[in-house]
């Protein structure tokens, strides 16, 4: 077995056995779950108690037309009791509402009263009844005055009605000129989640390829190393070592995705089929995205990014003779990534604008950026472009990389200026 | 036969010469000390030695070819500054840097064993290096140099971290391995030792080669003539052409007195002369140690 080999399954093995990665790799989806589902769990607690609201309603115009529903029981109450109900406010009953005056000629004329904050949805409720009661009350009025027929008032008010439900159905020309139903909001949910998992893997696993140097080199492992390996081969190998954890991480964490949506849709199938047909339309555009291609797309995007940033990280690495000092190398490399996950943030919206275009061919943005565009179907000479720029720029990053490492890791004592790794480089 | 040969070795480091044409011959079947203070230089050399970094100019051969990278199969090198994998078990650890140098999985395992068993740690195979002592965490180190059987052997400051008696183990170990044959490159600062195991050395001070040659014709060459005699009695007085007085001891019943030779003379006359009125018990020419000559040699210039 060759050095390179024993060096990546040393840091492979070494990587996969440890407790840590164990627990983080089965913890993390538990977690991320726990994330979305807590709140919503929390939420449905809060709202499991019904909350009575009393109506008084002076006018006696509106109060009937609020209907009590799960959550909120309207019960109407005559002025007198005003005193009385005030005194029970935040115990028995949540709120008042008091309606003093004709909303059509006053709309101020509503008060809520409670002890807690009122809940967005219940507001929301008392808002949009009262203004429909006004909006037909106002029609009528206007019917009754102009003497229009009461059947023209209840297309007119059909029409008010369905106006709202418009949708506009998005399709693309494909290459052969045939139309495709396409979705932007599914192909930027799809680039946004590979996104998100690219930069936070490329960051994450490339920080761990300099720790690992950084340790080797303060442990003097390397003199011992260095004497039976070539500096470029363990170089190489503990990048590619800690890539393929990272990788092995993901293929555990998609496996666990896929278990749990087939366990899901299972569920679904035994579950309500009203509700599954209105997700089937959905269901069907994630079926229209050309997953091959994306995900191919996404290995080849990650390998490059993690190569060109992991080799990065591994030159600051041997530079320095501890992890503190690593930082004034790192920060602009991380600016640049961070700023290009902002950027493909912004693609999302705009996936085929100048900067988007730009970012995906510049290679250190390229990885994020081209892989928000890749749901949005763009031209092929773009994909492949950008993608030999990033493995031309992977080729000279190691080369470079490489040069400065095997100088740096036998450098110890005071911390090199970048003028003086760019010196290193010429070291014969 | 010259094993080991470096030519006019320069190394231009930015702002200062870590060697400033550096030669060197090291027999074959013998122990070499590298010598030399601190930021001499002797690391950048056994760097170049290894192929860890290369020259600026010069070359070195091997065994009379110019060295090429395959040769580190055949160079253990033991460096002053050592570490392993501190999580890696002991026996998996000596395996993975047996078989970066070369050798095959079940040959490595078999002469880990071995040497495991030579060196009374098989019990630890098992244990973590993190749990190890500096001094056990020496002994693996000291195996992994020697595990692929190398005809030239590096070691710098092997001593270091050894209690006495695991030192005097090493000590036997190397000198075994010369029977064997191989040639072994000692860089020290423990003078003794030198005397103890080195047959040459070559003192590098300050990037140059300051001293090089056999370790007793150096001590030959600064030796000052100076000769410790006991005699029995209570007295040493006279005066000779031979030789001068330069201090006198008495004790209870013996004498020891220094003197120093006085123009070409031979030792037995001197030893006759003074024997012709004393007794003479113990009569011994002091040659210099390695230590007063490392200082002398460095701080001359």
């Amino acid at each position: 077995m060759n050095a390179l080999n024993l060096i990546i399954k040393r840091e492979y093995l070494s990587r996969i056995k440890k407790r840590s990665f164990v627990v983080l790799t089965l913890l993390m989806p538990v977690l991320m779950v726990a994330i979305i589902a807590v709140p919503l769990l929390l939420s449905d607690i809060q709202d499991s108690g019904i909350k009575r609201i009393s109506v008084i309603d002076n006018t006696g115009k509106y109060a009937s037309h609020l209907k009590s529903s799960e959550h909120y029981a309207f019960e109407i109450a005559g002025k007198e009791q005003n005193n009385h109900l005030k005194s029970e406010v935040g115990k028995d009953i949540f709120g008042i509402l008091q309606i003093t005056g004709d909303l059509a000629e006053n709309p101020t004329a509503a008060t809520f009263v409670s002890e807690k904050q009122i809940p967005l949805d219940l507001q929301g409720y008392i808002n949009n009844t009262l203004s429909e009661v006004i909006k037909s009350d106002k029609i009528n009025l206007l019917a009754q005055e102009a003497n229009i027929d009461t059947k023209i008032i209840v297309d007119i008010r059909q029409v008010i009605e369905t106006s709202g439900n418009i949708k506009v159905t998005t399709k693309r020309w494909s290459d052969d000129g045939s139309e495709k139903e396409t979705s932007s909001s599914i192909a930027a949910g799809v680039g946004g989640i590979f996104t998100f998992i690219m930069y936070m893997f490329i960051l994450m696993y490339g920080t761990m390829v300099m720790q690992g140097v950084v340790e080797e080199k303060s442990n003097r492992i390397v003199e011992v190393m260095i004497s039976s390996v070539k500096p470029f081969d363990l170089m190489m190998g503990k990048i590619i070592g800690i890539g393929l954890t990272g990788i092995t991480q993901l293929c555990i964490w998609f496996g666990i995705l896929a278990i749990i949506l087939g366990a899901k849709s299972t569920l679904f199938a035994e579950a309500d089929m009203g509700g599954l047909s209105s997700q089937l339309a959905g269901i069907e555009m994630l079926f229209s995205i050309n997953w091959a291609e994306i995900i191919i797309s996404f290995l080849l995007l990650f390998i490059g990014g993690y190569l060109i940033y992991a080799s990065l990280f591994a030159m600051f690495g041997a530079a320095v003779d501890n992890a503190q000092d690593t930082q004034q190398f790192v920060m602009p490399v991380t600016l640049i990534f961070i700023f290009s996950f902002y950027v493909g943030i912004y693609s999302l919206q705009n996936p085929d604008g100048p900067l988007a275009f730009w970012c995906s061919m510049i290679p250190l943005t390229s990885p994020i950026v081209m892989m928000v565009r890749i749901p949005f179907e763009i031209p092929l000479w773009e994909k492949i472009l950008s993608i030999v720029i990033l493995y031309t720029s992977v080729f000279f990053t190691v080369k470079f990389a490489a040069k400065i490492y095997r100088v740096g890791i036998l450098m110890y004592g005071k911390k090199p200026s970048i003028k003086e790794l760019i010196k290193w480089f010429s070291y014969k | 036969m010259i094993y080991l040969e470096a030519r006019n070795v320069i190394k231009q480091y930015a702002g200062h010469r870590a060697l400033n044409d550096v030669s060197i011959k090291v027999p074959q079947g013998k122990i070499y000390g590298l010598l030399g203070p601190n930021g001499a230089g002797k690391t950048t050399l056994i760097r170049i030695i290894n192929r860890i970094t290369a020259p600026d100019s010069g070359e070195v051969f091997l065994n009379g070819r110019p060295s090429s990278q395959s040769d580190i199969y055949n160079i253990g090198y033991l460096p002053e500054e050592r570490g392993l994998y501190k999580k890696m078990k002991v026996k998996e650890h000596a395996l993975f840097l047996a078989e970066l140098k070369g050798l095959k999985k079940k040959e490595a395992n078999r002469r880990i064993d071995e040497w495991f068993e030579k060196f009374d740690i098989t019990s630890w195979k098992d244990k973590k290096i993190e749990e190890l002592s500096k001094g056990m965490q020496q002994k693996i180190q000291f195996i992994t140099t020697v595990i692929h059987d190398p005809e030239l052997l590096i070691l710098d400051e092997p001593f270091s971290g050894f209690d006495p008696v695991n030192a005097e183990l090493l000590k036997k170990e190397i000198l075994e391995l010369k029977e064997k044959g191989k040639t072994i490159i000692l860089s020290t600062h423990n003078m003794e030792s030198v005397e103890e195991l080195c047959d040459e050395i070559t003192l590098i001070n300050k990037s140059q080669v300051v001293l090089q040659g056999n370790v007793k014709e150096i001590r030959n060459k600064y030796k000052k003539h100076v000769f410790t005699v006991i005699v029995n009695g209570n007295g040493f007085d006279f005066s000779s052409a031979l030789f001068s007085l330069e201090s006198k001891e008495s004790n209870i019943e013996t004498t020891k007195v220094k003197i120093k030779k006085l123009g070409d003379s031979s030792n037995s006359q001197i030893l006759r002369e003074i024997t012709d009125r004393y007794e003479v018990l113990s009569f011994e020419e002091e040659l210099p140690s390695m230590n007063e000559i490392f200082i002398q040699t460095v701080t001359n210039l």
